[in-house]
């Protein structure tokens, strides 16, 4: 069950890319514990708001608050605290998957525990010292869900986070980074293009083209129709 | 547009108690885990040293041929050997952070709690691990193919001028090459950028090097030349460590 507190508050958010908006008049309030799945077409600023919101691009105007942190001001504060799945594995093809997640365990702080559970969890633990360049794009997208859950981040940030997956492999990594993976209160933003899959996971749906918001309503609300619209 | 979701008057304040921000490795625990990283990748690609060492062993036999002279000594020896090694050097400045940038290592750094300098002492000490095994198979090469003394006299002062310039070429080095990797036109900026700031070290490393060099081998490195080493190491350091958390940030 949702808390009150917001984990993430946008008030008049603006991006822009040279003198191109990527993202514009962006508000939206989603508390502690919700899923917000953002809906649009390539080029509409889905992956702009991700990035923005994992800290690693600054908002040009308006206010963007996460974890209680203003941005970019507090975003030292924040980080740490996230986990961001994005279509770059964010990881290094020439190491393995243990040497990649003990990079980061150690970054984080995190206990070498951590990394063989989670191997385990993402059935990659007999092909854990290969390195990534061997193995197959889906391997390296279930290892990539590892690195984003290693340090149990508090505001998740995903990006199509079940490309190249196999059933099978979604059935593994879902858990992880589903709402209330590991018993804690966790927040989402889930970028995808699939709406039955995305608004069975919404607490709140976003819709955007051209770095608009074309639709913002809670997701009982939205039919599939409607976000289908927004591809057209 | 604009809406909220089960959102209460209280709640619209910035979260009031929010939990501390995570704590993560310490500054030398996270220089160690990119230091380790940073020689796992290159033991695995071999991309950096093999590449350095080759070019330098290379550009001594062109110059064997160019300068029509089967040795060298004194100013012009080292020359050749500084302007080699600076030239081999900008092959590992220019590949210093590709794998990051191109594999999405920049972003994940970015997003760890860890003071981000650690970061460019880590990148530092990378380079100069590099510039290192660079000289220990570069110096012998140019013993064996150009250089007219006997190398070993002189190894004390040579080892103490080419550790004062590796650190300045490293420090340099990390720096331009944070700044050019997020260009589109990285491997043309980078050696822009590298070139002009290393003359300073090539005039000190030469001034250092060519009495060492001598046929008579008189003398060390003058300490006039190594404090104005030592002291362009320090200023750029000190620049690197002023200005490396705004070059990573957006």
């Amino acid at each position: 069950m949702p808390s009150a507190a917001p984990a993430v508050e946008i008030r008049g958010l603006v991006r822009r890319y040279g003198e191109r908006e990527a993202l514009s008049g962006v508000e939206l309030s989603l508390p502690a514990g919700s899923t917000l799945v953002v809906f649009g077409p390539n080029g509409a600023g889905k992956t702009t708001l991700l990035r923005v919101l994992a800290t690693l691009l600054r908002p040009h105007a308006g206010r963007v608050s996460v974890l209680g942190s203003e941005l970019p001001g507090d975003a030292w504060a924040a980080r740490g605290r996230l986990g961001l799945l994005g279509h770059e594995p964010l990881l290094y093809s020439e190491l393995s998957a243990r040497q990649n997640l003990r990079y980061h365990a150690r970054l984080h702080g995190v206990g070498e525990e951590r990394i063989v559970e989670l191997l385990d969890a993402v059935a990659m633990t007999r092909r854990a010292d290969e390195p990534l360049r061997t193995l197959s794009r889906g391997m390296v997208q279930r290892v990539a869900v590892a690195r984003a859950v290693l340090h149990e981040p508090e505001l998740l940030l995903l990006d199509e986070p079940y490309a190249n997956l196999d059933p099978a492999a979604i059935e593994l990594v879902a858990p992880l980074i589903g709402a209330s993976a590991s018993g804690a209160e966790r927040t989402r933003e889930l970028c995808s293009h699939d709406p039955g899959r995305g608004l069975a996971q919404a607490d709140l749906v976003l819709g955007l083209r051209g770095g608009r918001p074309a639709l913002l309503a809670e997701a009982a609300t939205v039919r599939a129709s409607e976000i289908t619209e927004l591809y057209r | 547009m604009s809406a909220t979701l089960g959102e209460s008057p209280a709640a619209a304040a910035p979260a009031a108690g929010a939990p501390a921000a995570r704590r993560g490795a310490g500054f030398g625990s996270t220089v160690a885990a990119v230091l380790r990283k940073e020689l796992l990748v290159e033991l695995r690609t071999l991309e950096s040293v093999p590449a350095m060492s080759l070019f330098a062993v290379t550009t001594f036999v062109i110059f064997h041929f160019a300068l029509n002279r089967g040795s060298v000594e004194g100013d012009l020896a080292a020359g050749v050997l500084w302007v080699t090694l600076l030239f081999a050097a900008i092959l590992g400045v220019n590949r210093l952070f590709v794998a990051d940038a191109d594999q999405g290592g920049f972003d994940a750094f970015l997003l760890a709690p860890v003071d981000r300098t650690a970061l460019l002492v880590a990148k530092v000490l990378t380079l100069l691990g590099f510039l290192v095994a660079l000289e220990i198979v570069a110096v012998p090469a140019f013993s064996i193919l150009l250089l007219a003394p006997p190398v070993g006299p002189a190894l004390g002062g040579l080892a103490a001028t080419l550790a004062l310039g590796d650190l300045g070429v490293a420090v340099i080095g990390t720096l331009v090459a944070a700044m050019a990797v997020r260009t589109r036109a990285r491997d043309l900026l980078g050696p822009l950028l590298t070139l002009p700031l290393f003359v300073p070290i090539v005039i000190g490393g030469v001034r250092c090097t060519a009495p060492l060099l001598e046929l008579t081998h008189r003398s060390g490195p003058p300490a006039r030349w190594l404090a104005t080493l030592g002291v362009y190491d320090l200023v750029f350091g000190l620049l690197a460590f002023a200005l490396f958390d705004f070059l990573v940030e957006d």
